[in-house]
């Protein structure tokens, strides 16, 4: 259906990653220096957000998104989303990328379900870019990267008419469609049912621009009204606010995509066990499209070339000291070198490892299993908790 | 006034798309037909009307012979003609026509896609009969094709195209099928809000342009003559078809009305939107004043659903039944 879904669908869903990365980075703070392996400090946070945004706001990745394509799977787009997560000192194993991206489509949905006008998700959008400059505000460099994306997509969607706007929003309702994954704080905050569907109020006031419903009028052949009644609307709505803003800086008014975490604590909370299992419809002969698309944007994305000496930072299961070794001695190579991938058929299974690869995701080794922590909560625990 | 029956369970979810429901009645056979789309599939279910059978269908999006193309569907809707009933499925890729019961397609227009894909989407929305023979389709252009359909068979040709709107064709709906003597038979409306209105035949004429607001029209209804359209600030507009005199207008939704249903022998009318409420209100035209009336009478509310299809199941308004986004099922309303 719609044709520019992806630049939005990035913003949005890498706002979600950043909102989730930086609670749970700060809540592994528990020292200031880089001293104590295993513990994230300020300056290590800083770098993953700078490292995270820099790549999703490269403006060569922006112009690929941009260029009017399809929506495909989750699977590309939680490929491309790791390999985003990846171009910053941090390494998510596949567990915790999983559960990651649970959340942030979940929250996402949630947003677009409840978007107001068609057009306020460009509000949500400017929510997330604003809280995204904030994250970054120290790095001059980054803050620019994201204010010529923010002026970007100001000057590509600014004008599209409502329905364009329902469209895209229709294609994206259809993407997400099925999942009612039950994320705990959105149940606690009452947005989310038990049942994993979202709450749809009857009451509060109404979008910018409707009329409270209510009223019946009735014309003449002139024109001129003749007559007025009222129904009983089945909720209660009040007029509508102000019209947030849609320039690089302003009030956006409705509150869907400001940052949802940092206003609860985190307590005790956890994911629904139930996984989002998609019955994949798209054919195989899609997954070619998929692929050079999938190549299109990893080739635009900048690779951070870490010098040898410094070890990366896996974040796995359950992180201990001798993990940290073993990943460093393993060296965190450099990014794969990069080719552009002419496939003519694939089968699933070589579709999954091509990505795969693509990614970068798997080392040579596999981090080691699972082994209890001493030193923090582990991040699989930690992505329960949120 | 209306209480809810047992709601009919479908295979999948309905997709959040306008006019989400189709419902054809099979009286001589005691069935009734319901299809929702559901991003590439369209879920067919035949019901019998004694509640205790019930067998379901999919139909895929694909052009034929090609095994492995799917494009996502935007509507799917039974077009009641005088002489045979079919299924018209439109999609990204084209529109397919089946027999009604979903067995058979009978014929595949391709529509003509770009090389290299432009930020405008391709696709083709808003299916109506009109006349003795024919079925109309909308496009993303604006355009209206027009099919025409003989009595038996599969030789189906596309007879004329419909230039009358400039934005995408979200609706398209008619009255007077058959032999009965129309001014205009056929509407159409676009995501500009904008509704053309036409008189069927072996040529078309464009009899009326009904300027719109620059919001989408989702859905539109013709009955004696008026035109009730929904709009996407959800108000409802009542025109006279033919002079574009606006005859009422109900600030009837607090979102997007996705779906209104007309019972023409009772003149019920149906309306539902993404504010989760459906709608039952009732149209009286004076003929003294050749005005038109609006009244209220019923409210359901399908609790955190946004509703994308609703129709009446008979032609008198006893019955309706509703779709909602996300919703696996086909939820049925009875006039107590």
């Amino acid at each position: 259906m719609s044709m520019r879904t992806l630049p939005l669908v990035f913003i949005n869903l890498g706002g979600e990653m950043l909102y989730i990365l930086d609670q749970r980075l700060q809540a592994l703070n528990t020292s200031e220096d880089n001293s104590e392996k295993g513990v994230w400090s300020e300056n290590d946070r800083k770098r993953v957000m700078n490292g995270i945004v820099g790549a999703m706001f490269s403006k060569d990745f922006m112009d690929e998104l941009l260029k009017p394509q399809q929506l495909y799977s989750h699977r590309t787009l939680k490929t491309v989303l790791t390999r985003i997560a990846h171009a910053s000192i941090m390494r998510l194993n596949p567990a915790s990328m999983d559960r990651l991206y649970e959340l942030m489509v979940m929250a996402f949905k949630y947003q677009i379900f409840l978007c107001p006008r068609p057009k306020d998700l460009l509000l949500i959008t400017y929510n997330h870019i604003d809280t995204i400059r904030e994250l970054v505000k120290d790095t001059p460099v980054v803050v620019n990267q994201v204010d010529e994306t923010h002026r970007k997509i100001i000057e590509v969607y600014s004008s599209l008419p409502e329905g364009e706007f329902q469209l895209l929003r229709q294609t994206l309702l259809i993407f997400f469609q099925d999942m009612h994954i039950r994320v705990s704080l959105f149940l606690k905050i009452l947005v989310q049912n038990p049942n994993g569907r979202f709450a749809l109020s009857t009451s509060g006031p109404v979008p910018h621009g409707i009329d409270v419903p209510g009223l019946i009028r009735t014309f003449d052949g002139k024109g001129r009204e003749v007559r007025r009644s009222e129904f009983p609307s089945g909720g209660s709505y009040s007029s509508s606010v102000r019209e947030g803003c849609f320039e690089l800086h302003g009030d956006r008014v409705i509150r869907l995509g400001m940052d949802m975490y940092t206003v609860n604590h985190p307590e005790e909370t956890h994911t629904s066990k139930d996984t989002f299992v998609q019955t994949d419809n798209t054919p195989n002969l899609l997954a070619k499209e998929e692929l050079n698309l999938l190549a299109r944007l990893m080739g635009s994305m900048k690779a951070e070339k870490e010098p040898k000496a410094e070890t990366g930072f896996w974040i796995n299961l359950f992180p201990t000291d001798q993990e940290e070794e073993e990943a460093g001695a393993s060296g965190l190579a450099e990014e794969p070198l990069f080719e552009v991938i002419n496939i003519q058929a694939m089968q699933d299974e070589q579709v999954t490892t091509e990505l795969a690869r693509i990614a970068g995701q798997f080392a040579e080794e596999e981090p080691p299993g699972n082994l209890s922590s001493s030193k923090g909560d582990d991040l699989l625990a930690m992505m329960d908790d949120l | 006034m209306y209480h809810k029956e047992k709601s009919i369970q479908i295979k999948n979810s309905a997709s959040a798309l306008y006019n989400n429901l189709g419902v054809l009645r099979i009286a001589p056979r005691s069935l009734t037909y319901f299809t929702v789309v559901h991003a590439n599939v369209v879920n067919m279910v035949s019901a019998s009307w004694d509640g205790l059978n019930y067998s379901h269908r999919q139909l895929q999006s694909k052009e034929p012979n090609v095994a492995t193309s799917t494009s996502l569907i935007m509507q799917a809707a039974f077009c009641a003609l005088p002489s045979r009933d079919l299924l018209v499925v439109t999609s990204q890729k084209g529109i397919q026509m089946y027999e009604s019961d979903g067995s058979t397609m009978v014929y595949w227009h391709a529509l003509d896609t770009p090389d290299t894909p432009t930020d405008q989407a391709v696709f083709a929305r808003g299916i109506s009969a009109v006349g003795k023979s024919y079925i109309c389709v909308g496009d993303s252009s604006g355009s209206i094709l027009v099919f025409d359909v003989p009595s038996k068979g599969s030789n189906i040709t596309l007879s004329d195209v419909l230039k009358g709107h400039k934005k995408s064709i979200t609706d398209i709906a008619s009255e007077c099928s058959g032999s009965q003597d129309c001014i205009a038979d056929l509407i159409s409306a676009d995501d500009g809000g904008n509704l053309c209105v036409w008189k069927s035949g072996e040529e078309f004429q464009r009899f009326n342009n009904i300027p719109g607001f620059d919001i989408s029209c989702t859905s539109v209804k013709l009955w004696k003559g008026t035109a009730v359209a929904g709009y996407g600030t959800g108000q409802i507009r009542l025109y006279e078809a033919v002079t574009g005199i606006l005859h009422a207008e109900v600030n009837a939704h607090a979102r997007w009305i996705y779906s209104l249903d007309i019972a023409p022998f009772s003149g019920l009318l149906l309306s539902a939107a993404e504010d989760s409420l459906v709608r039952v209100w009732h149209l009286s035209i004076k003929p003294e004043s050749l005005s038109v009336e609006v009244a209220h009478l019923h409210n359901e509310c399908v609790t955190d659903t946004q509703i994308c299809g609703a129709k009446f199941c008979d032609g008198d308004g006893h019955a309706f039944a509703v779709t909602g986004y996300d919703l696996s099922e086909i939820i049925r309303y009875t006039q107590s």
